[in-house]
């Protein structure tokens, strides 16, 4: 693998913003035919990173060498023609648009000003062909799953240059978390593509959370902390614990802790109970039980019912059969208020679109449940207000520590803790937590984790929701399997339950 | 602002990053401006026990703006727009001074005060239907209140039989040509207004649940709002604010005008808003800087008329004052002319690095003061 000459070189990278210096004395480098994994936590200057070579940060040091040549480039345009393409975690591509489209918009074949429409669909299914999928070009985007339209944003991002001659072909291809939001199949379908494009040549940056991906994927990593170089790794020369504390500069013991916890057996009577409750185009009907102070997982595939089902226990879709209780009363679930005053509180796993309020400060944002379950005639007094919104910074460490801070400013984990303060102030009896740790840094996914265990023994039921089967593991009493959008089975956890067996049932659609 | 230890450049950046600054300093410029036209513009006469002057009867004429516009910052806040409020400011002073033509007494306290009820009862549920529109039936604000816009006109004119009715009742009168204290009574109508707004916007809890639909309305949905119920409040208050208005410019003029009363106020508001830094997307909003919003552009009427502006070419010089101030509003273009002293930090966007800066570099996170009261 070791080539002689890089596609691409960064040295001495310097970025500075007023008063923070985001990446001292950087190099990085990316040979042709690899993947590359950049690794760090937030904040350790990974996208700072990736936003100076893609020209979206101007350099305030250092050099790029780009085959060769030295460039600097002064926008993200520049840096496309130049063969550096971007695809970042959320799909910026338009929905309403056909495939075909979005992989040519702005750079469509035109004649005399015209667009060639049928050329365009041609050029759009060959190139669609070349890489290995099987999309109909002509359908809207919005038609296919986010996976699908992943891989499409990075059909366009390669295919730059491929119609017009203008640009010079992608030689290195950014991949900015592009599977946070990816199931398994899902994940390896990118993966094929990934190996056919290194197959081609081209040079692949790749951040991911996901260590199992890294080390499926990748070839070489370099990691990063509090922006400056820690080190650049094969990826066969350095196991997961090893590189875990790479990232953090400490050992583990964080999530040593976890992995050694004993789930608590003091589970106490129902507190929820779903009978056929189901949403047509949701999920199936299906019968459920939560106990007080009971971790439930659920575990499933992208797409499988998980979020459906949670969302009907809370109300926020409303169910078409069943009824449900909580706490032993009836509860009609046609709104979330109803969830809400019956004592369900949930964090969606959309955190920008269903769960902040951007513009709104910290504070703001975690008083909003309770000022919301108070109505606007009796706002929270407010030393009372502060005093609990200081408790709350402080017990789950929201940095920074600053209640005025703008939410939309803070780092994903933060944010993911602000949300949960805002229903933990409302001292719900059922907590759903709805992929709680996607895209977040290891050290607070392991906080939020231990967070659930310790809300649980104290008695609170927790409905935990995330992808990776070894989280709900860790976590759950009882795990809740669904599949095709129905609740295939209800595993009681135990020494005996692995991954591997979740997944069998998840395959095969039952348990033994 | 907030902190008493800080140097005296970071003083002056906290200062030109209120988010009263720009609207404040336009305010300024713009009465600076008439001095050389008119040198006793600041100066303020009592003549028979009543005070004149120029400031005086800026904010006697732009009282019904400001009172419009306020209204107008809850709805915009809650990312809604109302256009109806021109036709809400028309239907209601119609209303009262045909039902004070009616009586055999223009004078009697009680008719007036009837009439007044009438019309700000009609105003309200003008602004139900446009909440009932937006909220329960999903319409687009923008579509929604077009239908009182136009229709209403034509209802103020049925209410008049197509005529401007005129009065002549001492008691309407004083609303908005009256003198209490000295000073013109709008001017008290206002501030109890505002001062109610206020309280009831930031008092309570109203104003942070509002900011919350407005800027984000799924995830207010989500944690239990009854943004339904608040979307109708604060039409129902839009309209009731227009309302109050059109009874202060029928009393001002003693007649009720169909056609005209009102005509294009719901676009000076929808301007004074922005002007006041409130966003047209929702959320955030500033009632003290709407209050500036509409002083600016009366200010600017009165200007026109002082230093002789040519009538024919009257808005254009109102428009340029207004990409004006509206360039200075924005912190992109701010950084551009007058680099990035003023800017609002746009570089430091990108990092959630917390706020370890320096005093005289500190990151836009606390360059804007949270405005508790307006």
């Amino acid at each position: 693998m070791a080539e002689p000459r890089p596609v691409l070189e960064m040295t001495g990278i310097v970025k500075e913003f007023p008063g923070v210096r985001a990446l001292s004395d950087v190099d990085f480098r990316l040979f042709p035919g690899e993947i590359h994994a950049l690794m760090g936590e937030n904040g350790a200057g990974k996208s700072t990173l990736i936003k100076v070579l893609t020209g979206v940060y101007s350099l305030d040091g250092g050099t790029i060498t780009l085959d060769g040549r030295s460039v600097r480039f002064g926008s993200p345009l520049q840096a496309q023609h130049a063969g550096i393409s971007t695809v970042y975690q959320e799909v910026n591509l338009c929905p309403n648009l056909s495939v075909a489209e979005n992989i040519f918009i702005g750079r469509e074949p035109t004649r005399m000003g015209r667009i060639q429409w049928k050329r365009m669909r041609k050029e759009a299914a060959e190139l669609v062909d070349r890489l290995g999928l099987d999309i109909d070009v002509t359908a809207p985007l919005s038609s296919y799953p986010l996976a699908v339209q992943q891989l499409v944003a990075i059909v366009r991002s390669v295919g730059t240059g491929d119609s017009d001659g203008e640009g010079s072909g992608t030689k290195v291809l950014v991949l900015d978390e592009p599977t946070s939001s990816l199931d398994r199949d899902e994940v390896q379908e990118l993966f094929r593509l990934m190996r056919r494009l290194k197959d081609e040549g081209v040079a692949i940056l790749f951040v991911s959370h996901f260590l199992d991906q890294i080390y499926e994927i990748c070839d070489r990593m370099t990691v990063l902390r509090n922006g400056t170089l820690v080190g650049e790794h094969m990826v066969g020369d350095l196991d997961q614990v090893g590189l875990i504390q790479l990232m953090i500069g400490k050992a583990l013991d964080q999530l040593e802790e976890l992995h050694d916890h004993q789930l608590h057996s003091d589970v106490g009577e129902t507190l929820v109970k779903a009978e056929g409750l189901g949403r047509t185009g949701g999920i199936a009907p299906f019968d459920l039980e939560i106990k007080k102070g009971e971790v439930l997982g659920l575990a499933g595939l992208l797409g499988s019912g998980r979020t459906e089902l949670a969302r009907l226990l809370f109300g926020a879709d409303q169910p078409d059969s069943g009824k449900a209780t909580i706490g032993g009363k009836q509860v009609s679930l046609s709104a979330p208020n109803d969830a809400i005053g019956a004592g369900v509180a949930f964090c969606s796993e959309n955190r920008k679109t269903e769960g902040l309020v951007p513009d709104l400060t910290v504070r703001e944002n975690i008083i909003l449940a309770l000022q919301a379950a108070r109505g606007w005639t009796r706002p929270i007094p407010v030393s009372q207000r502060d005093e609990l919104v200081a408790k709350y910074i402080k017990a789950l460490d929201i940095r920074p520590a600053n209640p005025e801070a703008r939410v939309g400013q803070l780092s994903g984990g933060n944010q993911q803790k602000v949300l949960l303060a805002r229903w933990l102030i409302t001292q719900p009896k059922l907590l759903i937590l709805d992929e709680p740790t996607r895209g977040i840094d290891v050290g607070a996914k392991a906080e939020i984790q231990k967070l659930v265990v310790s809300l649980s023994e104290d008695g609170m039921s927790v409905l935990y929701i995330a992808a990776e089967l070894e989280e709900v593991l860790r976590l759950s009493h009882t795990i809740g399997v669904l599949r095709d959008r129905r609740l295939v089975a209800q595993i009681t956890n135990g020494p005996e339950i692995t991954t591997s067996r979740i997944m069998e049932t998840i395959a095969s659609g039952e348990h033994q | 602002m907030s902190t008493p230890s800080v140097t005296t450049p970071s003083r002056w950046r906290a200062l030109t990053h209120h988010h009263l600054f720009w609207p404040v300093a336009v305010l300024v410029v713009l009465l600076l401006v008439n001095v050389p036209f008119t040198p006793d513009f600041f100066s303020i006469k009592m003549t028979d026990g009543h005070l004149y002057g120029s400031l005086v009867s800026i904010v006697l004429f732009g009282s019904p703006l400001i009172l419009v516009a306020v209204g107008m910052t809850l709805v915009i806040a809650t990312g809604g727009i109302d256009l109806s409020v021109g036709a809400v400011v028309a239907i209601t002073g119609a209303l009262a001074c045909s039902y004070i033509s009616d009586q055999a007494d223009q004078s009697a306290l009680s008719g007036v005060l009837l009439a007044m009820g009438l019309g700000l009862l009609a105003a309200v549920v003008c602004g139900l239907w446009n909440g009932f529109l937006v909220a329960r039936m999903g319409i687009q604000p923008i579509i929604a209140t077009l239908i009182i816009m136009v229709a209403g006109r034509g209802v103020a004119q049925l209410i008049t039989d197509g005529q401007i009715i005129t009065i002549n009742s001492e008691p309407y009168k004083l609303i908005g040509g009256g003198y209490w204290l000295t000073l013109p009574f709008s001017i008290f109508v206002v501030a109890a207004v505002v001062a109610v707004t206020v309280v009831l916007t930031r008092r309570t809890a109203l104003g942070l649940l509002v900011e919350s639909v407005g800027g984000n309305a799924e995830a207010s949905r989500l944690v239990g709002i009854r943004s339904m119920r608040i979307k109708i409040m604060v039409y129902m208050f839009c309209a009731l604010c227009a309302g109050i208005a059109g009874l202060m410019i029928s009393s001002n003029t003693s007649a009720a005008d169909g056609n005209n009363a009102g005509l294009w106020i719901e676009l000076d508001a929808i301007l004074a808003v922005v002007i006041g830094g409130t966003s047209l997307l929702g959320g955030r909003f500033s009632i003290g800087g709407t209050v500036v919003g509409a002083l600016v552009i009366q200010t600017l009427t009165t200007t026109i008329y002082t230093i002789g502006v040519p009538t024919q070419t009257n808005l254009v010089f109102k428009a340029a004052v207004v990409i004006v101030v509206c360039l200075l509003q924005s912190p992109k273009f701010r950084a551009k002319v007058f680099g990035a002293k003023f800017g609002a930090g746009s570089g430091t966007k990108g990092s959630a690095k917390p706020a370890t800066a320096p005093a005289d570099t500190a990151p836009a996170t606390e360059a804007a003061p949270k405005m508790e009261v307006s």
